[in-house]
């Protein structure tokens, strides 16, 4: 069976947990930016956690089912419809065939997975179905869905008709949204008093915010320890000489605005970074609109395994409450 | 050169070489990033080299970070003590400096660049104390250059030229960075040249254009069938300038599937460069006559 896109939303792409093992080549390991949404959505409708699904940001698309499906909508809150009548999200739906999927104005948070029993059936690409837009890489022909595609579906495993993850169990960002982190890499850079100010400021997420990056403005510029610039970095004070970048590090091109690096982002560069977003909170990046307050918590390794592991509890969590 | 450690949130350890780019802390990167990979650390799902440093991700589920750090320092000292020679490849690229696509590009994004009134050529000869275009033409193809990273996008290298520091070619970055830059242009920032792999955003020098592709995701280009990505850290690269004619015709070459580039296998030494760079850069590129 296939999926009609009648209207694509804003920006829409498959994707599933990702394509890890070529970031030294510069490749992103991509994938879904809430992955616990993603997990949810998948095991709605009885699929692997991995499956491949789509994810809407802002705006969702609009798509007509050629075959009985079922489906699950997961992630931000923006209402469902299926032929105009309201359905919940986080929960596992019957489609008919030709029913017409399509969604009202963004309430909160930023994007949402849909998965559908059986996964979205591209071909994998080095090892993952993700689209890598910029490498024309992956996904529906390496770019995200246009009105008139026809989007495969797999076969699908048997799933339980009405299934929900309870309230407690959606992980939302606050508000302010608070992201932990762990201050290192180039961390000894700044001065201490903007040390300081960085964790102590309120951010708001800047319009420029997307699978490769988040920006936040709103805090104070950082003030740099002053230094010969070394060789072959580059004459700002916020240059080095070109590094990795890990996923989750905060980037502040001439001391300004931070940059979070997500998963679609350049895998290297010439810009310091303060610190880098825990592992436990990259789901939330995205997850926030522009003008999102945010503020930067300051956590040490230990508080990082222990929020790793309790994200790991929670997901565990909804396995059993899906079982 | 002090090596620096930290960690990148709880899932990468970020190692430092030094604050400096130099072939020296490459070469130390290059060697200690090769020990890890022999090493097979239980947790360490990838290890991504890069100019001066470099970056290990794991599994913090399989290995404490304090663990992968103490493994990772150990490896520091036996990788001192490796011969710095490496099995490698010298490859021609055929590039159409002044070329009239990165001309478009370069005068649309004009009021982002530091001296309005010029082209980036124009710029990066003045700034080299070169006495015009044609000259830093010769010396930016004049001499082998050295893949120092693979990154940034999908196969992009990232080149360091191969001559003694004083001689190196070294242009700043535009001022704000272009939103579109030519796919295959041959930019330059600070003291590396590269190659847009794709059609994108970019911050360097745009100096020409090369007709062989280096990324290929549909795997149909002749060369880039077994693996998508042509480059890897390590490569040695010479540019060779070409005309229209050339270029178009290259480019009919790549079309149809004839293209082959020039590659020759090679055996680098860098004690021996070191002791004489322009004779063992001669000898090097006697292997693509």
């Amino acid at each position: 069976m296939t999926i009609k896109v009648l209207h694509p939303g804003l920006s829409t792409t498959v994707q599933d947990l990702g394509r890890p093992g070529y970031f030294h080549l510069g490749i992103p390991v991509g994938g879904a930016m809430d992955r616990l949404a993603m997990r949810a959505a998948n095991m709605l409708v009885g699929n692997d956690e991995g499956a491949a699904c789509l994810e809407a940001v802002f705006i969702g698309p609009q798509l007509e089912f050629t075959a009985p499906a079922r489906i699950a909508v997961t992630g931000a809150e923006m209402p469902i419809k299926l032929d105009g009548v309201e359905q919940p999200g986080w929960t596992a739906l019957d489609v008919k065939a030709g029913q017409v999927l399509s969604f009202d104005y963004l309430k909160s948070g930023a994007r949402i997975i849909i998965a559908v029993a059986g996964g979205i059936d591209v071909p994998l690409a080095l090892g993952s179905r993700s689209t890598y837009p910029i490498g024309a890489l992956g996904g529906f022909k390496g770019r995200a869905i246009a009105a008139g595609d026809e989007l495969p579906v797999g076969a699908a495993a048997s799933g339980k008709a009405g299934a929900s993850v309870p309230e407690a169990l959606r992980r939302k960002p606050g508000h302010p949204a608070e992201l932990r982190v762990l201050p290192g890499l180039y961390w000894h850079r700044i001065l201490p008093e903007s040390q300081q100010s960085f964790f102590a400021d309120q951010w708001k997420v800047a319009p420029e915010a997307d699978r490769m990056g988040y920006r936040f403005r709103g805090g104070q510029a950082l003030k740099f320890v002053e230094r010969e610039q070394p060789f072959g970095a580059g004459s700002d004070p916020s240059n080095i000489v070109d590094s990795c970048y890990p996923y989750g590090s905060i980037q502040v091109p001439g001391g300004k605005e931070p940059i979070i690096l997500h998963r679609d982002a350049v895998s290297g560069g010439g810009y310091f970074m303060v610190g880098t977003v825990i592992s436990a909170d990259m789901d939330l990046i995205g997850q926030l609109q522009p003008n999102m307050p945010t503020r930067f918590v300051e956590i040490d390794m230990d508080g990082a395994l222990a929020a790793r592991a309790d994200r790991k509890a929670l997901l565990q969590k909804i396995r059993a409450a899906l079982a | 050169m002090t090596t620096r450690y930290s960690f990148g949130g709880d899932e990468h350890l970020f190692v430092e070489c030094d604050e400096a780019m130099s072939l020296d802390a490459f070469f130390k990167s290059l060697s200690m990033t090769n020990a890890i990979r022999d090493a097979s650390i239980k947790g360490v799902t990838e290890i991504c080299p890069a100019n001066a440093s470099f970056q290990i991700k794991f599994d913090p589920d399989v290995i404490k970070p304090s663990d992968i750090l103490k493994e990772v320092q150990g490896i520091e000292s036996a990788a001192a003590k490796t011969e710095p020679v490496i099995k490698t490849r010298i490859i021609e690229i055929p590039v159409f400096y002044q070329d009239p696509w990165t001309h478009e590009t370069l005068m649309r994004f004009r009021e982002r660049h530091q001296d309005p009134t010029a082209t980036d050529l124009e710029y990066a000869a003045r700034v080299n104390g070169l006495a015009d275009v044609d000259a830093f033409i010769k010396a930016h193809s004049g001499s082998p250059w050295f893949v120092s990273m693979v990154g940034f996008v999908a196969g992009l290298p990232f080149m360091y030229q191969m001559v003694e520091r004083a001689k190196q070619l070294q242009v700043p970055k535009y001022l704000r960075p272009r939103t579109d830059t030519p796919k295959l242009t041959i930019g330059h920032g600070g003291c590396f040249s590269c190659i847009y792999s794709v059609r994108g955003a970019g911050g360097y020098q745009m100096f020409g254009i090369t007709p062989m592709p280096i990324f290929d995701p549909e795997q149909s280009i002749s060369y880039l069938r077994d693996f998508m990505v042509f480059f890897r850290p390590g490569d040695i690269v010479k540019f060779k300038p070409i005309g229209q004619d050339e270029y178009d015709h290259a480019l009919g070459e790549v079309a149809s599937g004839r293209f082959a580039p020039i590659i020759r296998d090679v055996t680098f030494d860098f004690r021996d460069f070191q002791k004489d760079m322009t004779g063992y850069n001669a000898k090097l590129e006697g292997a693509l006559a």
